[in-house]
């Protein structure tokens, strides 16, 4: 019997630069977003808004890590981890720049050509260039390296023939960074595999908005049928997108963004509660502060890896599936407590109850599924 | 963690994997002091984590003695360590001498209220302190009294009271721990005196449910290696029951319960080493009420993955299943310290809560 040296959460302490940045931020939300409707703040980094956008890159918190020569700022992975928590909880319209500040940049700082790294990186620590991530197709979900979207080399470039579904924002995305597979290996899914920055709306793209069941359009459909993208738009070597893919979703699931989705919900419960709360409504809100609390630690720590340049893929992945399980168990929690209806209208509580209900499945599906992360971790552990 | 912390770690590990055996276990369960075990732990200093060196304790933290309680929590021993670190640092905080051999604290039953009153020839005390871990075997107990109550906020007193002079009745918990009941009716007391200002009068049950949280994270530490062991070994349809993804699901859940669990815990200590564990309340409630919760899971996981066979009695597991089961209730259950939380999140307003979190 001994200890488990498979995970480690070590406490990470903010450093004094990182406490300062969060008053800025805190009083540059407060006047940017004012008297944003509960409702609003509930879509958190689903909300897309270019204008936002621009203003928080004006203040420097884009590509916040990424070097100066870039339009980056230089500053530490826990600076930006502060900034990244404070939009987050306070329901801050960030979709415009946030795939592009999370993985698309720190993508092509690693494998992009420099010229690639000159042209998109100081646009988009500008915010004025938003990105979409096509992976998934109709028959690779999941099963990502199954992907059959074909590009073929031509002339100058690649021409891709294929469909992409469950690409968020790419109807509104000035760029979308998609997975193809440039080379049949019989056998050898994982290999022949290919990132390409697209541009989607050259010839041969077709997009379809696919609506979700709240009525809300994020996904799209993305066909293309003889599309040329050129060889400078390719991501890296040839054949090496499964390794770029795996690096760049685990910056996808390491972030505050996956445990704290339903913050708005749980405020708004608190608000619902009188100064003296019955004893069975204490307790729920209580356990779920202890969850809060103990989940903010566990996603702290993450970022302490981060920016001390480990590889926390195990620890990020136990942090995901616990946070995205916490998140869809408030809208539970609020149901059985207050058996209040989720609506479209009527009270804050039941219109953010309402949005989040409907949005609360997606939690455990974004960025790699719960029984995928499972079995990331049953690996980690030993067993696979 | 530091090199020194990790020295710690490695020494009070390898004294437990060598002496807390199956057979210390198993005697201890039938009503045998481990005399070797204690003294083997006093002799490495691994007592007094909390006593200045100049009253002969090792000068730490609470960061040290998280590290003996999360081993303790691993490997179980039957002895009072968790008793002794809070007993020794009371004393110590309050300016009192650190008697050598395994101390107990009280109260820390809810409720029990113990008075400490100055007669002729120096202060007695009076009352019931229920459930004392090791509260007949210990060589001393110290006494946390307030003149209102443990709750209240009046400046407390800390008092050592030599074994012996109580009237005892012996219980256990589960884990068959001595949980014994005492009986004061105007007994000497050996020395007493005014706590500091930082040591409040429900410090016992405070610190109480500090250790028990490091215990359990410790605890489920170990049910995640024994699992995780067990389903590489046992093979059924022809294969290690481990490939199986419902079983790695299993392992999978209890892994988060033991990170949730080390990560409350690990913050807690933390919070008492900067502030005192008095002004750590809200980190010692959420790591009480965590490491409870992520504790009833992964018994459950631990004991479904390894079948009938963890069912037994010859079977290891129960030694940590036990031990959980009832830490979990001692010093607050997962409720009592949910509605503590509860009350203060809804009175501080629903706009404070972020700016609280990020705050502690």
């Amino acid at each position: 019997m001994g200890a488990v040296g498979t995970f480690r959460f070590d406490l990470c302490t903010l450093p004094p630069e990182a406490e300062a940045l969060r008053g800025e931020v805190r009083e540059f939300l407060r006047e940017t977003l004012g008297d944003m409707p509960p409702v609003k703040r509930a879509r958190s980094w689903g909300g897309f808004d270019r204008e936002f956008t621009r203003t928080v890159a004006a203040r420097g918190w884009i590509g916040m890590t990424w070097p100066r020569r870039y339009g980056g700022h230089e500053r530490s992975a826990l600076e930006r981890y502060v900034v990244l928590e404070e939009m987050l909880a306070a329901g801050a319209p960030v979709g415009a720049h946030w795939i592009a500040d999370r993985q698309s940049g720190p993508l092509l700082l690693r494998f992009g050509t420099e010229a690639q790294r000159e042209r998109f990186l100081p646009a988009i620590a500008r915010g004025e260039l938003a990105l979409a991530i096509g992976m998934s197709e109709p028959d690779s979900g999941s099963d990502l390296a199954s992907i059959r979207t074909r590009a073929e080399r031509v002339d100058g470039g690649y021409r891709v023939n294929g469909t992409k579904v469950w690409t968020s924002n790419v109807h509104r995305a000035d760029y979308m960074i998609a997975l193809f597979r440039t080379r049949v290996v019989p056998e050898k899914k994982h290999e022949g595999l290919s990132q390409f920055l697209v541009d989607p709306k050259s010839p041969g793209i077709t997009i379809r908005p696919i609506i979700e069941l709240s009525g809300a359009h994020h996904f799209n459909e993305v066909v293309f049928q003889d599309a040329f993208v050129p060889e400078d738009m390719r991501v890296g070597e040839e054949g090496a997108g499964w390794k770029q893919v795996g690096a760049e979703l685990a910056f996808e699931r390491s972030g505050p963004e996956r445990y704290l989705s339903c913050l708005a919900l749980l405020v708004e419960l608190i608000r619902a509660a009188p100064a003296d709360p019955g004893e069975r409504m204490a307790v729920a809100i209580g356990r779920l502060v202890a969850h809060l609390a103990t989940l903010r630690q566990m996603s702290l720590s993450v970022a302490g890896m981060l920016q001390r340049g480990e590889n926390p893929n195990l620890e990020a992945a136990l942090v995901k599936d616990l946070g995205t399980n916490f998140e869809q168990e408030i809208p539970e929690i609020v149901h059985g407590l207050l058996g209040c209806e989720p609506t479209a209208r009527g009270s804050d509580l039941q219109q953010v109850l309402g949005y989040l209900v409907q949005h609360a499945p997606s939690f455990s599906l974004r960025g790699g599924t719960r029984e995928i992360l499972r079995g990331i971790i049953a690996r980690g552990l030993g067993l696979r | 963690m530091s090199e020194l912390r990790s020295i710690l770690a490695d020494t009070v590990t390898r004294l437990f994997t060598d002496r807390v055996t199956k057979d210390v276990l198993e005697t201890a369960e039938q009503g045998q002091w481990p005399a070797a075990l204690w003294q083997a732990l006093e002799e490495s200093g691994l007592t007094l984590p909390l006593v200045t060196e100049k009253q002969g304790g090792a000068g730490g933290t609470w960061g040290d003695a998280h590290v003996l309680l999360a081993a303790a929590g691993r490997f179980g021993p039957p002895v009072p360590l968790a008793e002794t670190i809070i007993a020794s640092w009371l004393l110590s905080e309050s300016g009192l001498e650190v008697p050598l051999g395994p101390l107990t604290v009280a109260p820390v039953h809810r409720g029990d209220v113990l008075r400490l009153e100055r007669g002729s020839g120096g202060w007695r005390l009076s009352g019931t302190a229920r459930r004392l871990p090791w509260g007949g075997s210990a060589g001393h107990l110290v006494v946390v009294t307030s003149p209102d109550g443990p709750a209240s906020g009046a400046r407390a007193m800390v008092a050592l009271v030599a074994a012996g002079h109580a009237q005892v009745t012996p219980d256990h918990n589960l884990a068959l721990e001595p949980r014994d009941t005492l009986v004061f009716d105007n007994t000497p007391v050996l020395t007493a005196a005014p706590a500091p200002p930082l040591i409040p009068g429900d410090i016992v049950w405070l610190c109480g449910a500090l250790a028990r949280s490091a215990q359990m994270a410790g605890g489920l530490e170990s049910l995640l290696a024994q699992t995780v062991q067990y389903a590489g070994e046992r093979k059924q349809f022809g294969k290690p029951i481990g490939s199986f993804q419902a079983i790695q699901w299993q392992c999978a859940i209890l892994g988060e319960q033991t990170a949730a669990a080390a990560s409350a815990a690990a913050s807690a200590f933390s919070a008492a080493d900067r502030s005192g564990p008095a002004e750590a309340t809200f980190e010692i409630a959420v790591a009480k009420s965590r490491t409870g919760e992520a504790a009833g899971i992964g018994a459950g996981i631990a004991h479904q993955v390894h079948g009938a066979i963890g069912f037994t009695y010859e079977h290891s597991l129960h030694f940590v299943t036990r031990r959980l089961w009832s830490w979990r209730a001692e010093c607050g259950g997962e409720s009592y310290w949910a509605e503590r939380l509860g009350r203060e999140a809804a009175s501080r307003g629903a706009d404070a809560l972020w700016p609280y979190i990020t705050s502690r």
